[in-house]
């Protein structure tokens, strides 16, 4: 579980362009819930994501977790509650790496090197055994049907496929939650409707999926659990469906 | 996809190699000097049979051929406004003595 | 452990991948940092063994050659000066030394002409150097005409070819007898090129020379440890060529650390944020750049001094026999003694290594503390 506690965010403190992008917004995401976050671009989406992805820490307010691998973090079980606005630099990116797989709007893969490659990076710096992340990574790829692209290039394939890559690359390390940013923003509907398929079939699975989005396709779509919008930084309505 | 082998594990057998040959080389060094010594008898035997003062290392002129002969003024005893040997007169430089000043 | 070690083994892998994306240019990149450090070792490997090899050599050397001068130019040695010096405590005999140089019109080389205390070889006959048998073709039993200063040809049989082993300070050498020298060249009698003086007591040395000094003040004694020096010095880092070559070196190596310390391109600056976007940490960016300066200048080092080692000890420098060949016709075949100085092979690896890997650490250093989310703004 996810709980926001008053967060604001706001960019370049007391200069005279100083930008608040989120403002005093207090949410609770439930284990294994499909939410999209949905506003006008400039509504402060994609931060609120980097803020809940452990990618930025907010000005003000509190982010807990519950229920989420922790690691590093001696002496606390997975269901202990931990509060991550004020944990050091090294702790918070452990979290990120075993928590949250980002799935980003432009994709930001790294041009010129493999697609099997690309998606066993954000596994190198954990120190895990080759065998095990590569044989991982080569499931990922079967499961989204670009295993014979392995070896490929990654600016060689087409719009869908390097999405594919992008997901498959967010779930390498096993995360327990998906974030995506804008994710049909560069999709056809047909593709779109793919995307929201596989990312239904996760959450199936048990994870905890968040999309911020301005694309009807998304937010009008009936699997998500919960939809919730924002303007100016703040939430201004959370629809829940069944 | 066939599992090639893994880029790092090329590097670092390469590197291996190399560190490898490297050491071998110095323990050929260590042999070297050792399997040196009669030859260089031969070259100490010849010096003291001929009293020789110098290796022969650049026959183009009195100066490079007996460096240890020469003198300040060296360059310029083959004729006045001669250039210098080259490479030889830039990498041999004359020898300071402590009786100076002929 | 094997956690750390896996780490450092997947960014390698990461390091390389990035590495082989402009293949041709890290290459030639590679190519060309190797060729300078084979360059540089082979000189300092050449240079080491040359001195070694003198100070083995030359230790059986004369202890002191008296020199005359006359209007600061080598004039001969009267013989008589002989007796006298070998008066002066100490001395324990003196020699009158005979060699001089001759110019072959035919070959266009420079030989010296030396002549033997022991009264070996017999007149009409000559002992030559085997880089002269080498470029003559003469060899034991041939007859080699040499030009008197008189200007007839004198025919001098070839008993002895000195042996190869020696060719580092025999190379040119021609040894004939007393007559035939003061023959060829017109030598007046009782007269010597220079006189070799040894000592009972080497220590007493420099007193000698003081008296030599004294007793002709138009001569200068050579000490050996003086010889010993010239060679010591040989090559000095100070001169000529030496520097120049240096300073090339040097300078190839800040081209390339300055390409790296110029700061990244836009290219890289992405890269970097989608790598802190995906989980990676600014200690994993940095490793990333450690490895990929260090796999270029570690394996430049690596294969460049192997390679030196061989051209020097394997192939006797012949790299550098056109460097140092000049206007000389004859060159000696160096059969070196092998050694590797340590501390000389140390500091070129921390010159190699060290400023090209930190070159490409330092800038990065700014671009890899973005915070994550820098790519999505």
């Amino acid at each position: 579980m996810i709980e926001l506690c008053a967060i604001t965010k706001s960019f370049a403190v007391g200069l005279p362009y100083q930008l608040t992008a989120v403002r005093d917004v207090s949410l609770v995401i439930e284990q294994g819930q499909f939410v999209v976050i949905k506003g006008p671009s400039g509504s402060g989406k994609t931060t609120l994501l980097t803020l809940i992805g452990c990618m930025a820490r907010p000005t003000s307010g509190r982010i807990m977790l519950r229920g989420l691998p922790h690691p590093g973090l001696p002496g606390s079980a997975d269901s202990a509650e931990v509060e991550i606005t004020s944990l050091p630099e090294r702790f918070l990116t452990a979290i990120r790496r075993a928590t949250f797989g980002f799935i980003f709007q432009h994709f930001n893969l790294v041009r010129g090197i493999t697609v099997l490659e690309n998606v066993m990076l954000p596994a190198y710096p954990t120190g895990e055994p080759y065998e095990l992340f590569r044989s991982r990574a080569l499931q990922l790829l079967e499961l989204f049907s670009i295993s014979r692209h392995a070896a490929t290039p990654v600016d060689r394939l087409s719009g869908g496929e390097t999405q594919r890559v992008a997901i498959a690359r967010a779930l390498i390390n096993n995360p327990k939650v998906i974030i995506a940013d804008e994710p049909t923003a560069h999709l056809d509907s047909g593709l779109s409707s793919e995307f929201m398929e596989i990312l239904s079939t996760f959450q199936a699975q048990g994870k905890t999926v968040l999309i911020a989005s301005h694309d009807p396709l998304v937010y009008e779509s009936s699997i998500p659990d919960m939809v919730v919008q924002m303007r100016d930084g703040a939430i201004t309505g959370i629809t829940r469906q069944q | 996809m066939s599992p090639t082998m893994r880029k790092s594990n090329i590097f670092i057998l390469i590197t291996c190699f190399n560190l490898a040959l490297l050491l071998l080389l110095a323990a050929h060094a260590r042999l070297g000097k050792q399997n040196a010594e009669v030859p260089q008898a031969v070259c100490a035997g010849i010096v003291k049979e001929l009293q020789l003062t110098d290796l022969c290392l650049f026959t183009e002129a009195r100066y490079t051929r007996h460096p240890s002969m020469a003198d300040f003024h060296a360059p310029f005893q083959d004729h006045p406004g001669a250039l210098d040997h080259f490479p030889s007169g830039s990498l041999v430089s004359p020898p300071r003595f402590s009786h100076e000043g002929l | 452990m094997s956690g750390l070690l896996a780490r450092h083994r997947n960014i390698i892998d990461f390091a390389l991948s990035s590495l082989l994306r402009r293949k041709a240019k890290n290459i030639s990149l590679l190519a060309v940092y190797t060729l300078i450090v084979i360059i540089i070792a082979s000189c300092m490997l050449f240079i080491n063994a040359l001195k070694q090899e003198a100070a083995a050599v030359l230790k059986d050397a004369p202890d002191m050659v008296v020199q005359k001068m006359v209007a600061g130019r080598h004039d001969l040695m009267p013989v008589s000066r002989g007796e006298v010096i070998g008066g002066i405590t100490g001395v324990r005999g003196v020699t009158a030394r005979l060699w001089g140089y001759y110019y072959d019109a035919v070959t266009r080389a420079n030989y010296t002409l030396t002549v033997s205390d022991g009264g070996q070889p017999a007149p009409g006959s000559i002992y030559i150097g085997s880089a002269i048998a080498r470029l003559t073709g003469f060899s034991q039993g041939d007859l080699m005409p040499l030009r008197t200063y008189k200007g007839e040809s004198k025919l001098l049989q070839v008993v002895r070819v000195l042996p190869a082993e020696a060719e580092i300070v025999s190379a040119d050498l021609i040894v004939l007898s007393e007559k035939d020298f003061r023959e060829l060249f017109n030598f007046p009698a009782g007269f010597a090129t220079d006189l070799a003086v040894s000592a009972g007591n080497p220590l007493e040395l420099a007193t000698i020379a003081a008296k030599i000094v004294h007793q002709f003040p138009d001569t200068r004694p050579i000490m050996k440890s003086e010889m010993l020096r010239t060679y010591d010095s040989i090559f000095d880092w100070r001169g000529g060529m030496i520097v120049v070559m240096f300073a090339v070196a040097v300078l190839a190596f800040i081209i390339f650390a300055w390409d790296k310390a110029s700061g990244l391109s836009a290219e890289e600056r992405r890269e970097i944020g989608i790598l802190k976007s995906i989980g990676w940490e600014t200690a994993d960016v940095l490793l990333l750049k450690f490895w990929e300066g260090a796999i270029i200048s570690l394996t430049a080092f690596l294969c460049g001094a192997t390679v030196a080692y061989c051209h020097v000890f394997f192939f006797s420098a012949s790299l550098f026999e056109h460097a140092l060949k000049g206007w000389a016709v004859l060159y000696p075949q160096f059969r070196l003694a092998p050694s590797i100085n340590a501390y000389q092979l140390t500091i070129l690896f921390f010159l190699t290594v060290v400023p090209y890997t930190a070159a490409t650490i330092i800038p990065s250093w700014r671009s890899a503390t973005v915070d994550p989310d820098s790519s999505m703004r």
